[in-house]
């Protein structure tokens, strides 16, 4: 009697327990069938870029064969015509100086600011936050006609210092708004602690707030990087010779010739132009999110 | 002594008495700063002539710190932003002051009108789509096991990290009406080729694919770490409660992410609404003008057309709009902020 008492809800629960655990077990099997699913639909173009830049020009132009694999063999002669006979290292280069310029700019600009807004504090400076933050939500595409104008009067028009003056706009703000958060985040006494053994503002800003705002300074300068390195509006408004090109618009429309496209070349190009963002984000994945999701949260 | 401290000292240099007199009332007021009430209070009348001065001080660089952000900001947003409405009164050769009279010539345009309602359809549904995939993908991963996690979160954010202009140049050569890879698959599995990008309706359809594939990864991953602070007790109180999957998503996952939902689709909304590369580079708003948006019309007119008065009215359209997402943005942010501490 009393053994069937016990044996009872016993068996009922491990019953139930092995149900849920099979529930479970099929919970995951279908979230695993989506992601594939959904992973696919995500890298298809990169995969399909990869694949079109490995083949021969021929194979390319031939139709008959499964665009999706490389069946004659993985060449590099795409890559060998973009680096020998096009533009692409010009580009390549100005790229690099002015997105180097606009991350030094943005950084040494933003850190500033968000250590003033996000501890110092003074007359209007909520208000400034406010402003930081509404300009961070306008969009490049609102004011380049505008800017086209002050670009040009300014005698900066068609050369690639003409972006080191523009790309601010859209790296400053945001960078500057998510170092407020991370400033703030900063316990205050540490400061207080610093002000007693008398350290002036800018050694507690280089000594104590930008080594301890670490994470939040390579997040922002992340940032900076990837947009200045994407940016596209600017430079295809601005910019018309080759010799001033920047890599997204040279890319995309000096590197198309005559009427024939190259796509095994032009594929080269765009995953060459690609790559430099690509690695940052591979070797520093979680700083990227983590600047990537601190404009909801942060501040 | 903490080792810091020590640091700081060796970089102080060797200071004469005056600059030793201002440290010391330095720290005396950060001591008196401790301590609540006194200073309001002012207490002590000669501390409070050396804290005002402190303040002034210390206000005068935080405002000289934030120079070159407000000079940036001024010069390049907002002077540009009032120079574009006088700029989009001018007549195309910029001599002649005609009010309006570009706006009025856009609102008789049908072309204008086809960009308002492509833009919005863009904007909207792409929006729309990517939400919802960002949604489910972030549930998806969510379910694995934590150690997976990391791996299909990284590989599942590779179109976000792609600069957009090169990955639209990817999808053009997906959708290239000769040799285009999806037709090659449709046409194997017996179906008809889709003119992607040639006609109008499919080039609508195909430039609305390309964003909600770039963008969806951004969702993915601001609904990813919004999951995670939903507090797992919750879950459980539902669970002991009989809720199953559906009634605890309706019921504690999406009040939990509101906030982020709408901060995030709006935000999304002003971007998508914006949105150049894409079209530019895939359609250049062709066919028979079908997919413009703002963005693309403005560059036609002010740029390749040479008309920049008539395109910055256009880009002006855009401003409303805008402006109504960036209040809210700004209302939900606060209000995050608020909620997380």
């Amino acid at each position: 009697m009393s053994s069937t008492t016990m044996a009872m809800p016993a068996a009922t629960g491990m019953r139930r327990h092995a149900s849920l655990r099979r529930d479970r077990r099929w919970a995951l099997i279908t979230s695993y069938v989506f992601l594939i699913i959904f992973a696919i639909f995500f890298l298809i173009p990169p995969y399909y870029m990869v694949v079109t830049a490995l083949k021969s020009d021929a194979e390319v132009a031939h139709m008959a064969t499964n665009p999706w694999i490389i069946a004659n063999g993985i060449t590099l002669d795409q890559f060998k015509i973009l680096f020998t006979q096009t533009d692409f290292l010009i580009f390549f280069k100005n790229t690099a100086i002015v997105t180097t310029c606009v991350v030094v700019i943005t950084m040494v600009v933003s850190v500033l600011a968000a250590f003033s807004l996000g501890r110092m504090r003074f007359w209007g400076s909520s208000i400034l936050a406010t402003g930081i933050f509404l300009t961070y939500l306008v969009p490049d595409t609102l004011l380049f006609l505008p800017l086209f104008q002050i670009v040009k009067a300014v005698g900066l028009l068609n050369s690639y210092w003409g972006m080191v003056l523009v790309y601010p706009t859209l790296t400053v703000p945001f960078c500057t708004w998510i170092m407020i958060g991370y400033f703030q985040s900063i316990p205050k006494e540490l400061d207080e602690a610093a002000l007693i053994d008398g350290a002036g503002h800018m050694q507690m800003l280089l000594k104590i707030f930008i080594p301890v705002a670490l994470p939040g300074i390579i997040a922002a300068t992340i940032f900076a990087f990837t947009v200045s390195w994407a940016a596209f509006v600017y430079p295809m408004a601005f910019l018309y010779s080759a010799d001033q090109q920047v890599l997204t618009v040279g890319t995309v429309t000096s590197l198309i010739r005559a009427d024939v496209y190259k796509w095994g070349m032009l594929m080269a190009g765009a995953l060459v132009a690609a790559a430099p963002p690509l690695v940052i984000y591979a070797f520093l994945m979680d700083y990227y999110i983590a600047g990537l999701t601190a404009g909801a949260t942060k501040g | 002594m903490p080792a810091s401290s020590a640091g700081i000292r060796d970089v102080e240099p060797p200071a004469r008495g005056d600059r030793y007199k201002v440290e010391d009332s330095r720290m005396a007021d950060t001591v008196q700063s401790w301590v609540p009430g006194l200073q309001q209070a002012g207490v002590r009348p000669s501390a409070r002539s050396g804290l005002s001065k402190f303040l002034r001080q210390r206000s005068t660089i935080a405002f000289l710190f934030c120079l070159p952000l407000i000079a940036i900001i001024t010069c390049l947003v907002i002077y540009p932003a009032f120079y574009s409405i006088y700029l989009s009164m001018l007549n195309k050769a910029q001599t002649r002051f005609i009010g309006l009279g570009n706006f009025s010539y856009l609102l008789s345009r049908d072309v204008f009108w086809m960009v308002v309602q492509q833009s919005a359809i863009f904007a909207l549904s792409a929006v729309f789509f990517k939400a919802l995939i960002g949604l489910i993908t972030a549930h998806l991963i969510n379910n694995l096991p934590a150690k997976g996690q990391r791996k299909w979160r990284g590989m599942l954010l590779v179109p976000w990290v792609i600069p957009l202009a090169l990955s639209s140049l990817g999808w053009w050569w997906l959708f290239d009406p000769t040799h285009s890879a999806f037709n090659w698959i449709l046409t194997g599995l017996g179906f008809d080729e889709v003119p992607w990008l040639s006609n109008p309706y499919w080039a609508r359809f195909s430039v609305i694919l390309v964003n909600v594939w770039y963008g969806a990864p951004f969702f993915l991953i601001m609904y990813l770490a919004a999951l995670k602070s939903v507090p797992e007790q919750l879950y459980e109180a539902a669970a002991i409660d009989g809720a199953n999957a559906w009634q605890k998503f309706i019921h504690i996952t999406l009040p939990m992410m509101r906030n982020i939902i709408a901060i995030t689709v709006l935000f999304s909304l002003i971007v998508t609404f914006a949105n150049f590369d894409i079209v530019q580079i895939m359609t250049a708003g062709g066919p028979r003008n079908m997919t413009h948006v703002f963005a693309t019309y403005a560059f036609l007119l002010g740029i390749r057309s040479g008309d920049l008065p008539l395109g910055a009215a256009t880009s002006l359209f855009m401003f409303p709009i805008l402006a109504i997402a960036a209040v809210f943005i700004l209302r939900g942010v606060r209000k995050r902020g608020r909620e997380i501490g």
